[in-house]
């Protein structure tokens, strides 16, 4: 039946393609058992790199979430010229390939780069330090949050707002009181994928890192060098933490979509094509 | 306060009821030039820095261009690919139910959430002579991982979401009635197909294939373990090598063609996606 | 008991290449009892590891190393170029042309060598595929092309066209070309693929060593190169962060007794004869053993006929 024969394709090609990727992770990583499971994660180098991943993704998330709030109010509240080109402009970041903007950093702050020489007297480590790493994370994990919450903004447009606004509230309590309740489940969406990717990010922050042991290696980092060092079963043992991360994104995911239907691309198709035929 | 004046004022321009333009705009624009603008634009002046004649030295070079032949070439297949199947995922997902389907549509999103590095060293493992899968090929002759095929595999696993999840809504909103019409006027499966559902669907799987293809040209992470790097056949952008080679110019000259190129697909699907949707608001 | 309150803790970052991290972890160790049972003070030593260019790129670009210990000496004179991060005349500075041990290019292949590989000329064969990493990135590749070119020229009627021509048959037997010699070890050890790989002889030791004694066997060829892995301080850097001494010394010990045995233990061939007379039979005989000077005239005649752009590798793939 021709059901049957379409359900199984694509059954298969998820399964081929998904599924045993993330199964060969986990499989991997238990090949030598729990004890070395446990040693492989919690040894001094790969608790180094989770510290730091925690890190980087604890100051990139919050900088790009104000960032986030920030353009959607200007772009979801406001009409000005010039709109769309700033959107695309936002949306820069994922057009570009990690290493280059890993590279990006370097021409900048290297120690030949833009500030380079500057940097240097100051004593101030940017790049191949914790910094550095931080602003490449920053850069590729740039528009995502903005990205969740500009649409939603839009969407749901300024009546809320003016309706506070002529009760008398100043901005900030528009802002606290009637905007953030409406928009925090499209907030935590955005959080949540800006987060994945922050710690997940690998060619950017290779470039930038320096790769000195217990002090600039990230996880992803971190499981680049295991894999190197032959040590495969500690390498998947530490991709199992981020592919474990990777999953509790995606159940975080599906839950918020059930939690505010807007989320949902077929929702978000909806609201566009609304919105267009009112232009 | 003079309130006709301010009264005046408010009417002229209604968006300022709402404080906090100027300070958010400003923030957007200071942070996005200081982050995104003028780190890119770092690029673009060293690269042109060593002058026009040497940048074109650099990028026409054949192991430059094999290699952009190839990251062009595998995302083009692996876009394609995902378009096909990817059609076939969301239309099973739409439109049949099945045990554990939520579960399915779930795990769609898995290359959105998995950092890239994992998906690097899963797939070579699985793909190597000796992996769970590369050692069921390779009686057949047929070897992935270290080859264009092995990076057209990571390209599929990155770009897969980006064609089911532009096709699910649209999918979903197809109106059935159209397709029952046509059934009762005769039509095969495949007729209603080809003639009524297709010609909905296929901006959505334009945008898809594009984003899709977008995503695939930029990617690293999952694609560095399993290239082969053979000059001329496996290698991917020689970006990292002439950067390791301390050719800043020349490394920077590859960068900004990638960019340029990447630049045109992004504003190519963003303009898509504006036609596509007015198209559909002209059908309403 | 006295409070060690003049005890300082020290730290040092120390650039190097890709295989000497199980080396240098434990050489670390071996310093610090020393270093803090000469002067009371705390030496930390953090390490980087990566392909032996890469380091170089990431030293010059700002990565503030105190000691280099890279692959080949072409790659730490970059460090003297730009800007002079150390003085041109480095190599003098410590004995042995700053290279406390060497190492040579040895072949590893399967157990039993099903494939017969006993010398360069057996790589050319059709059907023998060869891993070794591409020298656009890797050091240790460097040495590997240069050993291969080297045995060419030393064949009857061996010349620069004929080397280049054998080079180019046995690049074009080489399925993958990863940028690191760790990278192309683990091509060959853990995934399988490749009939014979061209390694550092550490490295190969290395890997049977951990991956399959049962699994591997070394041949040494008729004609190998020298590889002489240099070190030196980076001036620039330890003057700014006051750890020249340190620093110098750390170097030093790689020379004494102790620092010898443990690049023994570690299969790195040792330059002090008494060391070395008791490791003898860890190594293998290579009946012809040359120098980059003696061969090539150098590093940086050998980097800019080969390896630069335009070189003979580049012309090998057809440019």
């Amino acid at each position: 039946m021709n059901r049957l024969l379409l359900i199984a394709s694509a059954l298969l090609f998820l399964g081929v393609f998904l599924v045993l990727p993330l199964l060969a992770v986990f499989v991997q990583a238990l090949a030598k058992g729990f004890g070395a499971y446990y040693i492989a994660v919690s040894e001094p180098m790969a608790w180094a790199a989770v510290k730091l991943t925690l890190l980087v993704a604890a100051i990139a998330v919050p900088l790009n979430l104000v960032f986030g709030i920030a353009a959607a109010w200007a772009i979801g509240k406001f009409e000005f010229r010039g709109k769309s080109a700033l959107i695309t402009l936002i949306d820069l970041p994922f057009a570009v390939s990690p290493v280059i903007a890993g590279m990006i950093f370097i021409l900048i702050f290297g120690t030949h780069g833009w500030f380079g020489g500057f940097l240097r007297a100051q004593h101030v480590h940017v790049v191949f330090a914790v910094p550095g790493i931080v602003l490449a994370t920053v850069f590729v994990t740039f528009p995502f949050i903005a990205r969740e919450l500009i649409p939603l903004m839009q969407a749901q447009g300024n009546a809320d707002e003016e309706i506070a606004r002529s009760l008398g509230a100043t901005g900030w309590q528009c802002f606290w009181r009637v905007t953030l309740p409406n928009i925090r489940w499209g907030l935590l969406y955005g959080v949540l994928l800006c987060n994945a990717r922050a710690m997940g990010e690998f060619g950017a922050v290779s470039v930038v890192s320096g790769h000195v042991r217990g002090l600039t290696n990230t996880m992803p980092l971190h499981v680049e060098i295991l894999y190197n060092e032959y040590n495969y079963t500690a390498a998947f043992a530490v991709a199992s933490l981020l592919a474990l991360l990777a999953l509790l994104t995606l159940a975080g995911k599906s839950m918020l979509e059930w939690r505010q239907p807007e989320l949902r691309p077929a929702a978000r198709l909806r609201r566009d094509r609304t919105r267009r035929e009112q232009i | 306060m003079a309130s006709n004046a301010t009264t005046a004022i408010k009417e002229r321009t209604p968006r300022r009821v709402l404080p906090g333009f100027g300070l958010t705009l400003g923030y957007t624009m200071v942070y996005l030039s200081l982050l995104v603008l003028i780190p890119l634009s770092a690029v673009f002046v060293r690269s042109f820095g060593s002058g026009w004649s040497h940048f074109w030295e650099v990028v026409a070079a054949p192991r430059v261009l094999a290699s952009l032949r190839l990251s062009f070439g595998a995302s083009l297949i692996a876009a394609l690919i995902n378009v096909g199947f990817g059609l076939i995922v969301a239309w099973v997902l739409v439109r049949y139910t099945f045990p554990f389907k939520r579960l399915v549509d779930a795990i769609i999103d898995l290359p959105f959430a998995l950092p890239t590095a994992v998906a690097g060293i899963a797939l070579t493992a699985l793909y190597a002579p000796n992996g769970w899968l590369g050692a069921q090929l390779a009686p057949l002759g047929i070897k992935v991982a270290f080859t264009p095929a092995g990076i057209v595999v990571a390209l599929i696993f990155v770009g897969l979401p980006f064609v089911v999840r532009t096709l699910q809504p649209v999918l979903d909103d197809l109106d059935q009635e159209v397709e029952q019409a046509a059934a009762t006027l005769g039509a095969s499966g495949a007729q209603a197909f080809a003639r009524v559902i297709l010609p909905t669907l296929w901006p959505a799987l334009l945008t898809g294939f594009a984003l899709a293809f977008a995503r695939a040209v930029g990617e690293y992470g999952s694609v560095i373990f399993i290239a082969g790097n053979m000059p001329m056949k496996s290698e991917i952008a020689p970006l990292f090598t002439k950067l390791e080679q301390y050719d800043y110019a020349g490394a920077t000259a590859i960068a900004v063609v990638m960019l340029v190129l990447s630049f045109a697909l992004m504003f190519g699907i963003n303009a898509l996606q504006n036609w596509t949707a007015t198209r559909h608001g002209e059908r309403r | 008991m006295n409070l060690p309150l003049q005890a300082a803790t020290v730290k040092l970052l120390n650039v190097s290449y890709d295989p000497t991290r199980e080396f240098y972890e434990e050489y670390n160790k071996a310093f610090a009892a020393y270093w803090q049972g000469k002067t009371g003070d705390t030496v930390i030593v953090n390490q980087s590891h990566g392909g032996s260019g890469k380091q170089a790129r990431s030293v010059i670009d700002g990565l503030e190393a105190d000691v280099v210990t890279l692959a080949l000496a072409y790659d730490i004179d970059a460090l003297a170029a730009p800007g002079g991060l150390i003085p041109r005349d480095w190599q003098k500075r410590l004995p042995d042309n700053s290279a406390p041990y060497t190492s040579t290019i040895v072949f590893l292949v399967r157990k039993g060598n099903p494939k017969n590989i006993h010398d360069w000329g057996d790589l050319v064969r059709p059907g023998v595929e060869v891993i070794t990493p591409s020298p656009k990135t890797s050091g240790g590749a460097r040495w590997n092309y240069l050993a291969a070119w080297a045995w060419a020229l030393h064949q009857p009627g061996g010349s620069a066209e004929t080397a280049e021509a054998f080079v180019k048959k046995l690049y074009h037997n080489v399925p993958v070309l990863d940028s690191g010699a760790r990278g192309a070890t683990v091509t060959f050890v853990q995934r399988g693929i490749g009939d014979v790989l061209l390694a550092w002889e550490n490295e190969a030791f290395l890997a049977v060593k951990e991956l399959g004694p049962n699994k591997f066997d070394l041949v040494a060829p008729s004609v190998s190169i020298v590889a002489e892995p240099p070190v030196s301080v980076v001036d620039q850097n330890v003057d700014e962060h006051g750890t020249r001494a340190v620093a110098e010394e750390y170097l030093r010990y790689l020379y004494s007794p102790q620092g010898q045995e443990i690049a023994a233990k570690h299969f790195y061939r040792p330059r002090d004869a008494a060391v070395a007379s008791r490791y003898a039979d860890q190594f293998r005989v290579i009946p012809l053993l040359l120098t980059v000077d003696a061969a090539f005239g150098g590093w940086s005649k050998a980097q800019a006929a080969h390896f630069a752009d335009h070189g003979t590798f580049d012309r090998i793939y057809g440019k």
